[in-house]
């Protein structure tokens, strides 16, 4: 009787509490999915780290040795105006990490996508909401310890032009308050539409021009510029600048 | 017992990861009379379990490169958490920092930390001196190796949160927890504010208490004896020129301000100010009275200095030691573990 009971229970148990991972899976429809692929660009060239030596607006000669940027508060917005908030994502683009180019949006819902939001950096809610983890976590080297607050994009470097002994430039852009907000919000439409159906593959690719951080509304000079380090003017002069460094190259939508 | 192991077997196939227990809860008390703090320990429920790693943290050497500094290193709880005897800091390979370590107590009604306040959240706070050069010139990449080979960290993370994963913020989170318990709330001030046993005062303490109220409450202001706000009072920069909250907002207005510290376990916190320049109280007073350096960001209420008679002098200074709180700087809880 008792080894009855017992078998009995084992296969209640079993059957009951397990049957999450035997479930026949429902018939065969994959969710869609959505990336955005980053592309780093200096004009009409791909970024090479270190060795390329690229000309900025103002004619000075550098080059790259670190390029990254917070992507945040993405929004799709749908033919018929509806929109996709991807909640709590939060990336870093890092040119020295390929992977981290590719943002996969999770659990993105079907539609006609005709254009993209995002934010360059980190909200303000979340430069004051204490110790966060991800790719918010402050070993990234992206986190201003003395004055607290995320930096949102970094861009360094050498140039001849710089009055720097070692020849650097560091360009450390943070600020989230009142006048020294370097936030940008960048919206962007689509050449084509992405359309989005189930067991659908979309890649929204995206440029970033490091030449915009140089010119337009300012045109900066490394000699007068070799730093932003400190939030304040500096930091909102390459901000204004950056705002416009993204377009999107291309939309493709490949149906498994 | 066949059953049983059929259970068990049932349970375990269920549940691939091992079940903890859930860490005990610990209610946060707000003293009698008091404001709301500022931190509330929001998103980071306050535990037994959490409190005791955020401890057993704090006091841990290998959150330096070197191993040899923690944070109870500059922060002791005999000096009230501050250094006794350093006017400024020291850290690792004995490098020297520009300002003196402030005590550590009450630090959930703070705004802003750091003399300059250029830290906005005590969660972040611990950042950086464990990244700073001159304190522990750590990252958080090698502290999370160290604490993964412990033999006793993993279960301590698991026993707060659930499973053993260590990252910059659990130990952010559980330093918070230990630091935001770390109240001082039983000086014979508050047991005469509270009308506890303890707490009579003499008259000459009564006197000093006015006296105060009359000329330092209106920024070192009651129960926590600081607003939190920066300010200006009067000490002349040093050859380091340390512009305090001018450096973080870069506007003209904020040079040489620097926030209120509150004036609770004086006697154990010498030397004061933000660089440690005076090691008396007696010093402190003379200054205000005669030593004011007038610059542009001087705050008004000390424009004309602060005159005392030498009897209010005495007066004051027997109040200011009824802020002292014994029970604060022997409390077992705080102590490290040996
Ligand atoms: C080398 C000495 C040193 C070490 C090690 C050190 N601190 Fe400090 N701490 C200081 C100094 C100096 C300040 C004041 C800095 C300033 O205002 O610029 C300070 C400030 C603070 C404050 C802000 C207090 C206030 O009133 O604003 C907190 C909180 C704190 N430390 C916690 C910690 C923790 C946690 C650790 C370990 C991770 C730590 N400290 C390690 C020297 C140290
Ligand atoms: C106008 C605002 C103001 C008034 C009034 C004022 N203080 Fe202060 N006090 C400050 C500030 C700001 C500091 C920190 C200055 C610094 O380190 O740069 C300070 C620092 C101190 C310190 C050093 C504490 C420490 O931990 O280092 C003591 C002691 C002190 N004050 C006592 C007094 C007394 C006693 C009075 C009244 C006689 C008084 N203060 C009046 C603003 C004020």
């Amino acid at each position: 009787m008792k080894k009855f009971v017992g078998v009995l229970l084992l296969i209640v148990l079993f059957s009951m509490g397990c049957r999450k991972k035997d479930d026949p899976k429902p018939p065969v429809t994959n969710p869609p999915s959505l990336s955005l692929s980053f592309k780093n660009m200096v004009g009409s060239d791909t970024l090479t780290l270190e060795t390329a030596s690229y000309k900025n607006a103002h004619g000075d000669t550098f080059n790259v040795s670190m390029y990254k940027y917070y992507i945040s508060n993405i929004v799709l917005t749908k033919e018929d105006g509806t929109t996709f908030t991807d909640t709590n994502g939060y990336y870093l683009v890092d040119a020295e990490k390929p992977l981290s180019r590719e943002i996969k949006i999770n659990n993105i819902a079907s539609g006609s996508y005709t254009k993209i939001q995002f934010l360059v950096g980190v909200d303000s809610i979340r430069n004051v909401s204490g110790a966060q983890t991800g790719a918010l976590d402050p070993f990234y080297g992206m986190f201003w310890d003395w004055n607290s607050g995320y930096i949102m994009a970094k861009l360094e470097g050498t140039s001849p032009q710089s009055p720097n002994v070692s020849k650097q430039f560091v360009y450390h852009i943070g600020g989230f308050n009142g006048p020294d907000n370097v936030l940008k919000t960048v919206e962007l439409s689509f050449p084509n539409k992405a359309v989005v159906v189930s067991s659908s593959h979309t890649v929204i690719q995206i440029n970033s021009d490091i030449l915009e951080w140089f010119k337009t509304p300012s045109t900066v000079s490394i000699f007068n510029f070799p730093g932003a380090m400190n939030g304040g003017k500096p930091a909102r002069t390459l901000s204004d600048n950056y705002a416009d460094m993204f377009t999107v190259q291309s939309v493709t939508t490949t149906i498994e | 017992m066949y059953m049983m192991m059929v259970v068990a077997l049932g349970l375990y196939a269920c549940h691939p990861d091992p079940v903890v227990e859930a860490a005990k809860e610990i209610q946060f008390e707000i003293p009698k009379g008091w404001p709301q703090p500022v931190y509330q320990f929001e998103n980071n429920p306050l535990t037994v379990e959490g409190f005791e790693l955020g401890k057993k943290l704090f006091f841990d050497t290998r959150l330096s490169r070197t191993n040899t500094i923690s944070c109870g290193t500059c922060h002791q709880q005999f000096s009230a958490f501050a250094q006794i005897g350093h006017d400024v800091s020291h850290g690792v390979d004995d490098k020297i920092g520009i300002r003196n370590s402030p005590p550590l107590f009450n630090l959930n009604w703070h705004t802003r930390f750091f003399w300059d306040g250029g830290v906005n959240h005590l969660e972040v706070q611990p950042i950086n001196p464990i990244q700073n050069p001159v304190e522990m010139d750590e990252n958080f990449g090698n502290i999370i190796q160290k604490l993964k080979n412990d033999a006793d960290y993993p279960k301590r993370f698991a026993a707060v949160f659930g499973n053993d994963s260590i990252t910059s913020q659990r130990i952010l989170k559980t330093l918070a927890q230990f630091m935001g318990m770390l109240v001082s709330s039983h000086s014979k001030y508050d047991k005469y504010m509270r009308q506890e046993a303890g707490g009579e005062m003499t008259t000459a303490e009564l006197n000093g208490l006015q006296i105060f109220r009359n000329h330092c409450a209106a920024c070192h202001k009651e129960p926590l004896f600081s607003d939190f706000s920066f300010r200006n009072n009067g000490l002349k920069p040093s050859v380091v020129n340390d512009s305090g909250r001018g450096h973080v907002t870069l506007q003209p207005s904020d040079m040489y301000l620097f926030k209120v510290p509150s004036l609770r376990n004086l006697l154990y916190t010498s030397p004061y100010m933000h660089d440690g320049r005076f090691s008396t109280l007696e010093a402190v007073l003379n200054h205000y009275a005669t030593g004011i350096y007038s610059s542009a960001t001087l705050d008004p209420l000390l424009s004309n200095g602060i005159n005392l008679t030498p009897q209010e002098r005495k007066d004051l200074l027997a109040f200011l030691q009824t802020l002292n709180d014994e029970e604060f700087i022997r409390n077992k809880r705080f102590q490290e573990q040996r």
